[in-house]
């Protein structure tokens, strides 16, 4: 038998499969393909103290390998999160995170005060990597400076794990992830996505109605890979590694560069049933190679 | 024409709702394609599609060879509505678009309604499976170059001055179901329209295939495919 279980330095998960904000809505949207009692955890969609109705359409351009999406951010705010949706998933049997992102600094410590004080949510994912709202987002997630900020404004009045989600648009991720430790981070997750583009060249124009969007596939996984390795070697609070995990040979790959545990995105629109898939999956790995627990993978590359 | 063979016995499938399919394999493509649902055989578990050739995702499905297994997700999304109240009902369709308006006659028949299908398309070629139609509908066509049925868009034929209808359901390129719409709304008939804007789950998660609406944005794939167009800015 292989233990399963990851401990998240306090957050104790099943098992190292969680699935990514924004490609999971609320889970409920996959009830019908999977039992959440299978995964590590879910990552509901990026929630904003107001809410946002996120840009115009076009929002998505698939690219080879992977796709371009610029949401937005679209959220009913906390508010409506904790009325209406709350009751409906706070009893799945698995670690329900919520993403928290906003455009000032006092939208994020609102929103992830109020989530604090949901029982049944035991952590959040703090988003200061998202590409694709004008303000806030991925402008404090770009400099050490924005990351201190945020962080240590949130962990003064959120008290339970606190995960903070780095974005890949750096020149090195390794230095925001220490500021993100430094200020109070419980561990950080990563990658979010990369800014990119797609044109419609017979139109001459841009196919996402933002021009630019953020890239998520399998096409960004080698990049994703690089920079959950140098995280691993600099920080010492876990690293949550995602950027194009598609199977569970991915997954391995990511803990074995360093991840603790891993979340699966852009995966799910392909097969919604991929992360249990690819729970099962790192178990037969560990079986095969003669681990007998799951979170021996972490860090476990031999360079 | 692509049929879908289930090993499993078919849920209900309601006309209007579409499936997610994708050859996997493919080499140039990465996410499943929205495609209406054409017909429905209970009997033998069996779904019917056109698929247009538009793009790489549709080309590796058109070219999956007989026999072979895709991934498909389905039913998804809201149908169109059927009300045996409605004395009068038209379905107007478009070339391909016009799939789900086979299943949809159907399902009026079965349900005792008499539907008149109009369908356009801008040669004879573009009108498909005219026969199919005749089983459950009289049908009415326009092409644009005259070559079949009455030459010019659905929205100039002749029909519009010689009945009223309880009801219209549309099916086909934007710019064609807007003109119907427009009908509709001028005669202030209930009308309802699949939109089909770009899908990446299909369940509502992503939020990528949304339509402004005059409830904000909708995801198509969920709230849709199939909106009263009451609910919409056009």
């Amino acid at each position: 038998m292989v233990n399963t279980t990851i401990n998240l330095k306090g957050l104790s998960l099943k098992n190292p499969v969680m699935t990514a904000s924004g490609t999971f809505g609320y889970g409920e949207e996959y009830a019908d393909f999977i039992n959440f009692s299978d995964l590590g955890g879910i990552i509901v969609k990026g929630t904003t103290l107001n809410p946002r109705q996120g840009n115009p359409y076009p929002r998505m351009a698939e690219t080879p390998s992977g796709m371009l999406n610029a949401v937005g951010l679209q959220n009913k705010g906390v508010r409506y999160f904790i009325d209406e949706i709350y009751p409906r998933i706070k009893d799945f049997d698995t670690n329900v995170i919520v993403n928290v992102s906003g455009s000032t600094m006092d939208d994020y410590v609102q929103a992830a005060e109020m989530i604090g004080e949901l029982e049944h949510i035991p952590a959040v994912e703090l988003n200061v990597s998202c590409p694709n709202v004008k303000q806030g987002g991925m402008a404090f997630g770009v400099t050490c400076s924005g990351i201190e900020q945020i962080v240590s404004a949130v962990r003064n009045v959120y008290k339970k794990h606190l995960i903070v989600k780095l974005s890949p648009n750096v020149t090195n991720i390794a230095e925001l992830a220490l500021a993100a430790e430094a200020s109070g981070a419980d561990s950080v997750s990563l990658i979010n996505t990369m800014l990119g583009m797609a044109i419609d060249a017979e139109k001459r124009r841009p196919k996402l109605s933002t021009v630019t969007g953020g890239l998520s596939g399998a096409c960004v996984k080698p990049v994703a890979l690089r920079m959950v390795w140098q995280v691993y070697k600099a920080v010492k609070i876990p690293v949550i590694g995602l950027g194009g995990i598609s199977n569970a040979t991915d997954a391995v790959e990511f803990m074995l560069a360093g991840a603790s545990a891993v979340e699966i995105g852009t995966a799910n629109f392909i097969d919604p049933a991929v992360s249990v898939k690819v729970a099962k999956g790192i178990t037969e790995y560990c079986e095969r190679h003669g681990f007998s627990s799951v979170s021996d993978l972490t860090g476990a590359l031999e360079v | 024409m692509l049929v879908l063979h289930s090993q499993d016995e078919l849920p209900d499938i309601l006309p209007g709702q579409f499936v997610q399919v994708r050859a996997d394999g493919a080499k140039n493509t990465y996410l499943r394609r929205p495609i209406s649902v054409h017909d429905v055989d209970y009997e033998h578990n069996n779904i019917t599609l056109l698929v247009q050739r538009v793009g790489e995702g549709t080309k590796a499905i058109c070219d999956s060879e007989i026999g072979s297994v895709l991934n498909v997700v389905y039913p998804l999304g809201n149908g169109f509505s059927v009300s045996s109240d409605w004395k009068s009902v038209l379905l107007v369709g478009g070339g391909i678009g016009a799939a789900p308006l086979l299943y949809l006659a159907k399902v009026m028949k079965i349900k005792g309604l008499s539907p008149l299908v109009l369908l356009g398309g801008k040669t004879k070629n573009d009108i498909i499976r005219i026969d199919e139609y005749r089983k459950y509908a009289d049908v009415m066509i326009t092409t644009d170059d005259g070559s079949l049925g009455e030459k010019g868009f659905v929205s100039q034929h002749s029909v519009w001055n010689l009945r009223e209808f309880d009801h219209i359901a549309v099916c086909g390129p934007l710019p064609m179901m807007k003109s119907v719409a427009a009908i509709a709304r001028q005669k202030n008939t209930d009308c309802e329209v699949s939109l089909e804007n770009m899908m990446a789950c299909g369940l509502g998660a992503c939020l990528c295939c949304v339509e402004n609406t005059k409830e904000g944005n909708l995801c198509v794939c969920k709230e849709g495919p199939v909106f009263n167009i009451n609910r919409l800015l056009w």
